[in-house]
């Protein structure tokens, strides 16, 4: 790990003025994926700016019809959040399904959207349960969020306040994990919600999508018969030691399947 | 650039200088010659440096020592009293739930979270929590029954 001046703001502000006269300023939020990078030399940023006691980036709280979930909320947290539990199970399974216990006590919602690894859980939520993403300076549509492999729609400083997750009359997400990480090998997240039925494919392309074809067949029909024969495919999906593209293709017609099963039984 | 750190490791107020980029596993091992948080990996997989940060199973080498400010932090070496091993530790050497004992600090201090949010763990439960610590040596099994004995001894079983 190069050298790196480490800042922990208290405020927002700071935090922001703090990453603007850095050389090349990194945030911080649970470290579990940017302390391997820069071990790894994959980043050597000039400054780290921890969020960690920026007040305003805690807390899971019910806001009309929407549960949000501050950017620093940890994955252990979400998981056992009563409210979340309550209005959106898929979304605390989701959160206990991510990596091991460890991971989970450090690893924050903010951290992993905007890391956009394309085998990370969170986007499908986010995409899936059509959320919206507040930062610093303005709030930007879930489905506009991700951009591509590693590539979020934020601009340079910008940061991450919270999510906000409209609540689903049902849902559920099922992933097929990598048997190490836990990190899906492809996860797929079925919602019915208030603007529709949503589908949103994780890990099996470079970034989180949406299978229109099984949207329009399950808006009829929800049930796992109803997209039985809608075929995914593998053209552009990830290729990788873990799985081959046709494989991953028939991941997602198996996963969304169980998802619909899931979320209907 | 170098820094004080001030947290309280096993119950005892300490600091010492460090780098911005001081693990905090460095820090327990090299400045406090904690040596019983081991570094398995140093690649956030194996979690043998597991150890607890204001009541968090967290992974040493993937934390920061100036990220524990302020913090209470609970090592392995933390868990015996006068001299008298704690239960978990107990049932560890009982149930033969150690060979080469490199990943026991970890493992140990991983039961430990689990026990605190479900004192009555079923064996899958168990070897779901485990997913972040591994053993080269056990195959799992004796561990698996260390932390179930354990677990009971701490409600207060036999
Ligand atoms: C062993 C292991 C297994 C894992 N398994 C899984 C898995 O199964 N599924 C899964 O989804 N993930 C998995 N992860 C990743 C984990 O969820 C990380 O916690 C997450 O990707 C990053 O969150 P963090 O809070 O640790 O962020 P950090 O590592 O601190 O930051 C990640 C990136 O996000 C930026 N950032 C963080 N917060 C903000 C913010 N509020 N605003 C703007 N930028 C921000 C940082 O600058 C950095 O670039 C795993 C990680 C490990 C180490
Ligand atoms: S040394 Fe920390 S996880 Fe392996
Ligand atoms: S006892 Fe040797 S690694 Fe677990």
């Amino acid at each position: 790990m190069y050298a790196f001046n480490y800042h922990r703001p208290d405020t927002l502000e700071a935090a922001a003025a703090a990453l603007a006269a850095a050389e090349d300023g990194r945030v911080m939020a649970g470290g579990q994926t940017l302390i391997p990078t820069l071990k790894q030399r994959l980043a050597s940023p000039s400054d780290v700016v921890d969020l960690a006691t920026v007040p305003g980036l805690g807390g899971v709280r019910r806001e009309g019809d929407a549960i949000v979930v501050g950017a620093m909320v940890r994955h252990a947290e979400v998981a056992a959040s009563a409210e979340v539990r309550a209005a959106i199970p898929a979304l605390a399974s989701l959160a206990d399904g991510i990596g091991d216990p460890q991971v989970r006590n450090c690893g924050t919602i903010g951290g992993s959207i905007v890391n956009a690894d394309p085998a990370a859980d969170y986007p499908a939520a986010v995409v899936g349960l059509g959320a919206t993403v507040r930062t610093d300076r303005r709030t930007i549509v879930g489905d506009d969020f991700f951009t591509g492999l590693f590539e979020t729609a934020l601009d340079e400083g910008e940061i991450v306040v919270s999510v906000s997750f409209p609540v689903p009359r049902r849902a559920a997400y099922v992933k097929f994990p990598n048997p190490a990480s836990r990190y899906a090998v492809v996860g797929v997240m079925v919602a019915d919600t208030a603007s529709g039925i949503r589908v949103a494919v994780t890990g099996a392309g470079d970034s989180v999508f949406r299978v229109g074809a099984m949207e329009t067949a399950l808006a009829g029909n929800f049930s796992a018969d109803a997209i039985r024969n809608v075929a995914v495919s593998q053209d552009a999906l990830n290729e990788d030691i873990h799985a081959s593209a046709e494989y991953r293709a028939h991941l997602v017609g198996v996963m969304a399947r169980r998802a619909v099963a899931a979320a209907a039984g | 650039m170098s820094v004080n750190v001030s947290m309280n490791v096993n119950g005892r107020a300490v600091c010492g200088e460090v780098e911005d980029r001081t693990l905090l596993v460095e820090f327990l091992r090299e400045n406090l010659r904690l040596t019983g948080t081991h570094v398995g990996c140093d690649t956030s997989q194996c979690g043998a440096c597991v150890v607890h940060v204001d009541g968090r199973s967290v992974k040493a080498c993937t934390m920061l020592a100036v990220q524990a400010e302020g913090a209470e932090v609970t090592t392995i070496e933390g868990l015996a009293q006068d001299g008298k091993l704690h239960p978990m530790q107990e049932a560890f050497r009982e149930n033969h739930g150690l060979q080469c004992g490199f990943c026991t600090p970890g493992m140990v201090m991983s039961a430990l979270d689990l026990v605190e949010r479900n004192p009555d763990p079923s064996s899958a439960e168990v070897r779901e929590w485990l997913e972040g610590n591994l053993c080269r040596c056990t195959g799992y099994h004796n561990i698996v029954k260390s932390i179930l004995a354990g677990a009971s001894a701490m409600r207060g079983g036999s």
